[in-house]
Order: C-alpha cells, then sequence, then structure tokens
C-alpha cells in the first residue's frame, strides 16, 4: 500500500465513522465531539487533495469558531439525553432514510460505471492549494463576493444579538 | 488496488457522508443535532468542490469552499440564537414538539 491510499483510507473511515457517531449518539455533547472529530478528519483529506488553506480554515472556523458556538449553546440549553432517538420511526422517516440511501447508491453506482478518469492529481494542485494563489484570487477575480460575504457576516452579527436578546425595547 | 487515489473515490466518500446528513435530519428530534447533521451535510459538498478544483487544477472550487465556510459560520450564529430563542419561549428543543406552523 502506498502512503496516498494509505492516508485516504484512514481518513475516509475515520470520516465515515465519526459522522455515522455523530447523528448516533444520544448525548449531544458527545455528538458535538464527534463532530469535531469528523472535521479534523477532513482537514487531512484536504491536504492529500493539496489544499493547505481550505485545511487551516476548516480548523479554525468549523472545528475552532463554529463547533465553540454549538458546545456553548448545548451547555447554555442544558438539555439531557434524548430520551427516544426518533419519536415514531414514521412512514416519512423510513421513506426520507430510504430515499436519501438510494441517492449515494446512485451516486456510487455512477462514478463506479463510469470513471472520470481522473486517477492522479495533477501537478497545478499544489500551486493552488497555497495561500498565495488564494489570496491573489481572492482580492481581483473575487474581490465583489468577498466583499458581499463581510456584508453578510454583519447581518448574522445583527440578526443573531437581536434574536437571542432577551427582551426587545 | 491503485497507488494513487481517484476523483471518483473522492466523489463516493462524500455522497456517503453527504447522505449521512441527510439521515441526521431526517430521524433525529434534537434542534441542535439537527443543525449539527446541517453542518455534516456541508461539509461533504465542500469535499466535493475542493477534490474537483484540486484534480482539475482550477482554484474557482476552492474560492467556493471558502464562501461557504463564511455563510455557514453566519448560518451556525443566526441558527443556535433561534434554538436559543425558542428553548427560551417554549422549553424545548425537539422538534415534534413544535408545531405551530403546522396545519
Amino acid at each position: 500500500m502506498t502512503t496516498p491510499v494509505l492516508l485516504f483510507s484512514l481518513f475516509a473511515i475515520g470520516a465515515i465513522a465519526s459522522a455515522v457517531l455523530t447523528i448516533t449518539r444520544r448525548n449531544p455533547v458527545a455528538a458535538a465531539m464527534s463532530l469535531v472529530g469528523h472535521f479534523f478528519m477532513l482537514t487531512g483529506l484536504y491536504l492529500t487533495l493539496n489544499a493547505q488553506f481550505v485545511a487551516a480554515v476548516q480548523v479554525l472556523v468549523y472545528a475552532g469558531a463554529i463547533m465553540v458556538l454549538v458546545v456553548f449553546v448545548i451547555m447554555l440549553l442544558n438539555v439531557g439525553n434524548e430520551q427516544h432517538l426518533s419519536e415514531k420511526p414514521g412512514m416519512r422517516k423510513t421513506v426520507g432514510t430510504l430515499l436519501a440511501v438510494l441517492f449515494a447508491a446512485q451516486i456510487i453506482g455512477v462514478t463506479t460505471a463510469r470513471p472520470t478518469g481522473m486517477t492522479a492529481l495533477p501537478d497545478s494542485s499544489v500551486a493552488i492549494g497555497t495561500t498565495e494563489a488564494i489570496g491573489q484570487s481572492l482580492f481581483t477575480t473575487y474581490l465583489f463576493p468577498f466583499e458581499a460575504v463581510s456584508i453578510l457576516l454583519l447581518a448574522a452579527l445583527i440578526g443573531s444579538v437581536i434574536l437571542a436578546k432577551r427582551q426587545l425595547s | 488496488m491503485p497507488t494513487t487515489i481517484p476523483l471518483d473515490y473522492y466523489l463516493a466518500l462524500s455522497a456517503i457522508l453527504f447522505v449521512t446528513g441527510v439521515v441526521g435530519v431526517i430521524t433525529r428530534r434534537n434542534a441542535i443535532i439537527i443543525f449539527m447533521s446541517i453542518e455534516l451535510m456541508l461539509n461533504a459538498v465542500n469535499l466535493t468542490m475542493v477534490s474537483f478544483s484540486a484534480f482539475l487544477g482550477d482554484i474557482a472550487g476552492q474560492m467556493f469552499v471558502f464562501f461557504i465556510m463564511a455563510v455557514a459560520a453566519a448560518e451556525a450564529a443566526v441558527g443556535l440564537a433561534i434554538v436559543l430563542a425558542l428553548f427560551r419561549k417554549r422549553q424545548t428543543v425537539y422538534v415534534d414538539e413544535l408545531n405551530i406552523m403546522k396545519w
């Protein structure tokens, strides 16, 4: 087994296992911790794709900021374990889950029946994953979306403060 | 067994992760865990974007991931504030106990 295959298998199995743990744990804190593990596995996968900047941002934004927010809210609400994982298995849930699994089977079926033929990373992937390349692109081609995102973040900031406030006066 | 990983493996992996998120949203009752399942789905799509970007040698995919992360951060802040406001009003985070929008 070569190193890329070994790393991919390790991170892929880890990512699937932690994702399944996230949606099956009764305790919300355990689910959140599995999700942190999942984000780290994805970071590893991004590094196997030579996307260093995205990998760093994944740790900073997801595993850092967003998960702290989630754990903070869990702590604030102090909700215990779920009595039942789901209320009733019900028709809607069964059919929905079945359709979702069918969707995955379809994508895997398509990719195995008609492979894309791209078996190895091109050398150019090293250059485009760097912070320099991303920064250059961000402040030239994608300058307008970048500024628009800053307005979005401001709106979200104000919105969440107003929503979480006790009383509007 | 190939010596390098083809693009199809990444696509299949992210399909599996996406569906894990979908199943989480459909089956769970806790609003915070549904929220985490949505994050799982967003991350599965991000993985697809990054793998296409790397394999095609095009930076656009990684720029998209950057913007998706910004939107996800905004969504996290607003979503959790909604859960907080909801808990304050109804003392529950279980979505099957919330049916004021149902008819």
